[in-house]
């Protein structure tokens, strides 16, 4: 492959699939767009019923818009598959496509084992398995695990094709599918897929990069704000009174601010100086801890030996993995000493992992709360509280397990909002850090440059989007399952 | 609640009073992380001698009024030769202190203005400008005063600032706000009102896009796609914004989408649950059965009732409005109260910082108390409840 070297087209051996490509999408488009116009000004006329009673309905236009809607969508993925495909057999003869189609091998083969297991298992599934019922829950699935499994496989070492850091060629951006420009060492890549940006790393590189920087922050945001937001929600709910007074009066607190105000002001190396993100994250991180205690404390309660080990075992790993993540040689914790202390995080990147929880937690303690509110006075409850169990109990193993649901379905729309969060970081300059691949910080650095070299900002725009989008789709998809009126 | 018995002025009253505490709690904590140690010693280095030791720095900050006064006998050992920089720096207190509070009180208007003599025995203080005798200048000089203080990075008073940026930024906002709640509210609506129609279906779709799509986001996307396609658009066109009069239609037009595309998806949906839910109750119900048109129903008895829930929800909105008011005109070069806060951060500004925080919080809370009051007038049942 030494010798390829002239500069990429997008499709390659597949262009003569552009143009029907395109007819495509913009038949889609305009099918879709006219469902939604007929559905608004054509009324229905109710057909009058035959002498046996049954109703027949003619296939009005609404129907034909409808049919030709579905069908030019249906066309319109099996044409990305053979995109897909076929870039994957053809790898560069196929152009960019088809390379970054190659790349991404590990990542479809992947997705197609999940999904024909899932399909075929689905019944089993529980509440994963609903998702697949509806398309949106699908396209979400899809686009979501597409970006989990292509995170996965870049920490492995595979899909990226050159070091997301490093300087690869000359200091200008170069457009997509430039070839590498400097004397070919052995084995390194010989094109920029996505081109390269103004310090000439591989956009490509840097946007797969990305996913990984992702997944290791939202996600994690997300659970911990859960956990903060269900242990003071469901107090505040359930018990009401003065302790819902001043739980809420502190979630109205952080609410009044906009989450970007409240960045700027907190995500400053001045704050990190004075050691206030491994306080923050102390008292954050020990309302995991106490939550699962509480739950198996209260769950346990008729076996007290059990519970005793169960409970002092969650509260000895719980409270050092807590310190290991926070106690940091030189900052203002130092508790643990280095030889047991294996995890740590920059000053900086707990930070922002701390303020990202600060923002989503009050949400999720409204919502908690209300539904507490709503569950608090069903029969069942009452009989738990006649049974004479603790108000823990009650509220954990009462009360949290029938907004299972709801919440559930919160937790990936929310993990979209703690993306989005942090790409506003990234885009303010406030992010991981000045060469971090995250999404945030190539939107906020491609931005300027965007006029001429719009393919420094746009794919990890899109991926971003994709990626939220996702989550949004499953979000949407688990509360139609959860709605059963 | 126990508003049982309540009037409406003691409803209002009693928002206002807890408006009145939440401000004074969220500007405290705002005061507070603007003013950490760190942050005053960037200011006592860009206003001081740029060289100053630390123990220096911690001087000039006690002298000024910053911190508290430093104790004689530590103040003693730092002015001796006897010890090694090491060992001054180990005495420094970096911690907040209480000092803090009463600076609080200052800013505030609610405490007289500090003054002291520094070497020289000139008196300064807070309320004393510069070229003004200290016995003309006021004891108070605090927001409650007018006074905002002074801004370094723009070289003037924050007010004066706030207020011209402030037009700006409301300009962009009404915008957004003109671009986004007509378009969820008819999309909701008309989803709302027949089940399993195309809106109904599309709107869930579009909520979940238009909830991914934040403001940077759909800035890229729509700029990538106005100046790559043949409209011959050139990017900047923000260039003629910065000028002081500032935008014209087409500069807000492009930033005032992306805030609207990122919101506008969330209220369709709301409305449409809002629209569906109103239209299943009882009393729609009997006024079909009597025999009411569809269109007399919904204006005349469902659209009111329906509506309260998404707008009372858009005035809650306002912090999210403002997060994207504060992205938007930093990517976009808008110079409004947004570009304004983040300018302030960035060159340490405490004043302008502390002015351009209170302003959103504000203006967050006077939404709030709209939305509540609202509500209540909208819907006699939280009123008599």
């Amino acid at each position: 492959m030494g010798g390829v070297m002239e500069h990429l087209s997008w499709t390659g051996a597949l262009g003569f699939l552009n143009w029907p490509f395109l007819a495509l999408v913009m038949a889609t488009l305009a099918a879709h767009i006219l469902r939604v116009a007929t559905s608004i000004f054509v009324t229905r006329v109710a057909a009058p019923a035959e002498l046996n009673g049954t109703v027949s309905t003619g296939r009005g236009i609404t129907a034909h818009v409808g049919t030709a809607a579905k069908w030019t969508f249906r066309a319109l993925i099996a044409l990305t598959l053979i995109f897909i495909v076929g870039g994957a057999f053809l790898n560069l003869h196929a152009g960019i496509i088809g390379g970054v189609s190659r790349r991404l091998l590990p990542v479809w083969i992947a997705l197609v084992v999940l999904f024909a297991a899932s399909i075929r298992w689905k019944g089993r599934l529980g509440l994963y398995g609903t998702l697949f019922n509806s398309n949106g829950g699908m396209i979400g699935l899809a686009l979501v695990m597409f970006w989990a499994f292509t995170g996965i496989f870049v920490a492995m070492g595979m899909i990226a094709t050159h070091d997301p850091l490093a300087p690869i060629s000359a200091m200008i951006p170069v457009p997509p599918g430039s070839p590498v420009r400097t004397p070919l060492a052995d084995g390194i890549y010989p094109h920029h897929l996505l081109g390269a940006d103004a310090m000439a790393r591989d956009v490509f590189t840097r946007m797969v990069t990305g996913a990984l920087e992702v997944l290791r922050i939202a996600p994690l945001a997300t659970l911990v704000a859960f956990t903060v937001g269900i242990t003071l929600g469901l107090p505040a709910g359930y018990l009401g009174g003065r302790v819902d007074t001043v739980l809420s009066f502190v979630s109205n607190f952080f609410l009044a601010f906009p989450a970007i105000l409240l960045f700027i002001l907190l995500v400053t190396p001045e704050v990190a100086a004075t050691g206030i993100p491994n306080y923050l994250a102390m008292v954050l991180f020990a309302f995991p801890i106490f939550l699962l205690t509480a739950l198996f404390n209260t769950r346990l309660r008729m076996q007290p030996r059990r519970r005793s080990v169960v409970v002092s075992v969650i509260l000895l790993i719980g409270i050092w993995a807590c310190l290991s993540l926070i106690s940091q040689p030189g900052t203002a914790i130092r508790i643990l000493p280095s030889a047991v202390d294996p995890l740590d995080i920059p000053g900086h990147q707990l930070l922002i992992f701390a303020s990202i929880v600060i923002v989503i937690a009050p949400a999720v303690f409204g919502h908690m709360r209300g539904l507490a509110q709503r569950i608090a006075p069903r029969a069942f409850v009452t009989a738990a509280r006649m049974r004479g169990e603790t108000r823990w109990y009650i509220m954990l193993w009462e009360v949290l397990p029938n907004a299972r649901g709801l919440l559930i379905a919160d937790f990936f729309a929310r993990t979209g909002h703690a993306n989005i969060l942090l790409g506003a970081l990234g885009v303010l300059g406030l992010g991981l850090g000045p060469d971090s691949p995250d999404w945030g910080s190539s939107i906020g650095e491609g931005f300027n440059l965007l006029g001429e070299f719009p393919h420094l900002a746009l794919p990890p725009a899109l991926a971003l989007l994709s990626f939220v989008l996702g989550l949004n789709l499953i979000a949407e998809a688990l509360r139609q399952e959860d709605r059963p009126e | 609640m126990e508003l049982r018995g309540l009037g409406m002025g003691q409803f209002i009253l009693r928002r206002l009073g807890v408006m009145i505490l939440m401000a004074i709690c969220l500007t405290a904590f705002v005061f507070c992380l603007t003013n950490l140690y760190p942050n005053l010693e960037k200011l006592a280095r860009s206003q001081g001698t740029p060289g100053m030791e630390p123990h220096q720095v911690a001087i000039w900050l006690s002298d000024r009024g910053y911190r508290a006064p430093l104790h004689p006998d530590v103040l003693d050992a730092l002015d001796s030769d006897d010890l090694g920089q090491a060992d001054k720096d180990a005495l420094l207190d970096t911690r907040i202190n209480l000092r803090l509070i009463r600076n609080y009180g200052e800013w505030l208007g609610l405490l007289p203005g500090f003054r002291g003599a520094v070497d020289g025995g000139k008196t300064i203080g807070r309320c004393i400008d510069a070229g003004v005798h200290p016995d003309d200048a006021p004891d108070y000089c605090g927001v409650l005063q007018g006074n905002w203080g002074y801004s370094p990075v723009f070289e003037a008073k924050v007010g004066d600032v706030m207020a011209a940026r402030l037009w700006q930024s409301g300009k962009l906002l009404l915008w957004a706000l003109i671009l986004m709640v007509p378009a969820a509210l008819t999309l909701g609506v008309l989803a709302g009102l027949r089940q399993g129609s195309g809106p109904d279906r599309s709107v869930p779709a579009l909520s979940s896009l238009s909830s991914a799509t934040p403001e940077y986001v759909s800035g890229v996307i729509l700029i990538a796609l106005l100046t790559a396609s043949t409209m011959g658009l050139t990017w900047p066109w923000s260039s003629a914004a910065n000028t002081a009069e500032g935008a014209a239609l087409p500069h807000v037009a492009l930033p005032a989408f992306c805030i609207a595309f990122f919101g506008l998806g969330r209220f369709a949906q709301m409305t449409r649950a809002s629209m569906a839910e109103v239209l299943a109750t009882q009393y729609i119900r009997t006024a079909r059965l009597k025999g009411i048109g569809f269109g007399t129903i919904v204006f005349k008895h469902a659209l009111r009732n329906a509506l309260i829930a998404p707008v009372t929800s858009i005035m809650r909105y306002f912090p999210w409005l403002l997060s994207g008011l504060v992205i938007v005109e930093t990517l976009f070069d808008y110079r409004g109260l947004g570009w304004t806060l983040v300018q302030a951060a960035r060159g340490n500004d405490i004043e302008l910082l502390l002015g351009c925080a209170t302003m959103a919080v504000m203006v967050v809370l006077i939404a709030r108390l709209i939305s509540d009051v609202g509500a209540m007038i909208a819907n006699p049942r939280i009123r008599l409840a």
